[in-house]
């Protein structure tokens, strides 16, 4: 449903960020995408949701191809119409209340009526189970609250793939356990998802493949089971252990 | 004090106060008004980065901003005559206030709108919503409740500010003082009873801002 080919991204001339990179990703795939830091996972990420214009490359979303250097502005309105992101540190609007939040998207980017989105909101907040506090403002609430929030915001639209960029990354951690048990769930339920993530369990257990990235290139890509278990790459491999390492350590 | 001197003063006070309530207010009221539209559309321009009206909008913060005020009333009302353009002085005031403030304003603006997390416009564009709907539901309400206090220092500023308004013959509360003082002599007395004025006014205005400032962080603070 997603593929992306040969993107490049430098953010100063001489300095390329992202390295040919391409990837794909099936309808019900949740997908990982694994690095050290500064690999470029979040430029892939903004990237392919256009929060950040490629140099370079194509992506076919949905079957429709399109040149991610020229693409449109309103081309970019449809594919967001089917997209949600969610963000490392939540981006939750800081002036409305959880339920305006989510209702906001519906109402003023895709001109549903305030009952419609009220419900969608509601249902999209029950299945995080943030219901309760529709009327708290995102400052009332824990990393964790804000963050089920804003996958709530993103769900309530119905869209056909999610992207996380770190989504556990900015909590406490005893506030990871509630926001991967949502991420786990909407995986269950078949939700395309494609997740930067540095959580090794989430990318072994849920994530049906897993795209390691080093310097701006990927590295290896493979189904997750195989990725843990033989990892081809000797990146990969020493990656796979320093993490492993740092986990003992916690 | 002797009786005399009361006596100017308690039958000055309600002259004074008539034209507070007549002059002074509506014309802080309307030269505050437009400076927060100038501000505000200076503000999202700059912000905007929309090329061409940038410069635009640069060039008139300097020169408003570097040229006194004083002077720019008197280039207004008494210069701009020779031109053929001529308004009266009322319409002036506004004008010239309104657009000196709305440059300080402007900044306190720009300032505010900036720092809005850009995250906040990225998530905005992430949920299909306009650049401009984004601006309207979500920036520019946080940058407002940031600009307050500043913007309610521009206002407090503007209510002293207007007594400039005499010196092109508008008759508000400073000047119906300097009128009354030409007829008894009391130049002591009676600027200080238009001082009391403007002070308990202002001082109004204060305790106004104060208690917005609470309202306003009623949802979490800005921070
Ligand atoms: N806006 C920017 N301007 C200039 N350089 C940038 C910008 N954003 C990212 N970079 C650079 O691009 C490289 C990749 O950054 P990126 O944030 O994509 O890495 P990452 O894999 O997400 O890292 P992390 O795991 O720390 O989040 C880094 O060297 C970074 O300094
Ligand atoms: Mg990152």
């Amino acid at each position: 449903m997603l593929e992306v080919q040969h993107i490049h991204k430098s953010f100063e001339p001489g300095a390329e960020v992202l390295h040919d990179i391409s990837l794909q990703v099936n309808r019900g795939d949740v997908v990982a995408i694994l690095g050290p830091s500064g690999s470029g996972k979040t430029t892939l990420l903004r990237c392919i949701n256009f929060l950040e214009r490629a140099d370079s490359g194509t992506m076919i979303f949905e079957g429709e191809a399109h040149d991610l250097h020229r693409i449109t502005r309103r081309e970019i309105a449809r594919i967001r119409q089917k997209t949600a992101f969610v963000f490392q540190n939540y981006n939750l609007f800081l002036n409305k209340t959880v339920l305006q939040n989510v209702t906001l998207g519906l109402i003023s980017g895709r001109h549903m009526n305030r009952t419609d989105a009220e419900a969608a909101a509601k249902e999209a907040l029950e299945r995080v189970g943030m219901a309760a506090r529709s009327d708290a403002y995102p400052r009332q609430l824990s990393g964790g609250q804000q963050q089920r929030v804003a996958i709530a915001r993103g769900l309530a639209a119905h869209p056909d793939i999610i992207y996380f960029d770190e989504p556990t990354s900015a909590l406490d951690p005893e506030l990871i356990g509630e926001v991967l048990s949502v991420m786990r769930r909407l995986a269950d339920e078949g939700m395309t998802m494609l997740v930067v993530t540095h959580e090794m369990e989430f990318a072994r257990n849920v994530s049906s493949r897993v795209v390691f990235m080093d310097g701006g290139r990927v590295i290896e890509e493979a189904p997750s089971a195989a990725f843990f278990a033989a990892p081809k790459e000797e990146r990969s491999r020493s990656f796979i252990r320093s993490i492993l390492r740092r986990g003992e350590e916690d | 004090m002797n009786e005399r001197i009361i006596k100017i003063l308690t039958d000055a006070f309600p002259q004074l106060i008539e034209k507070f309530f007549t002059m002074t207010i509506p014309l802080t009221a309307l030269s505050f008004a437009l400076a927060l539209v100038i501000a505000v559309l200076t503000a999202m321009i700059q912000y905007a980065k929309v090329r061409g009206l940038q410069t635009l909008c640069r060039l008139y913060i300097w020169i408003v901003r570097c040229t006194p005020l004083l002077v720019q009333l008197y280039l207004v009302f008494y210069g701009l005559p020779s031109l053929g353009i001529v308004l009266d002085a009322f319409p002036t005031a506004v004008l010239v206030f309104g657009i000196n403030e709305g440059a300080y304003m402007a900044e306190t603006m720009r300032g505010a709108l900036e720092a809005v997390p850009t995250g906040q416009l990225e998530a905005g564009y992430c949920v299909s919503m306009s650049y401009l709907s984004i601006m309207r539901h979500v920036i520019l309400p946080q940058a407002f409740r940031t600009a307050f206090p500043g913007l309610s220092n521009s206002l407090i500023s503007m209510v002293k500010g207007t007594s400039l308004a005499s010196v092109i013959t508008v008759t508000e509360m400073f000047r119906q003082a300097i009128v009354i003082n030409g007829r008894v002599y009391e130049s002591l007395a009676l600027y200080t009873e238009v001082a009391l004025i403007y002070l308990a006014f202002c001082s109004a205005l204060t305790l106004l801002q104060r208690w917005g400032e609470k309202k306003l962080n009623a949802y979490g603070g800005t921070r």
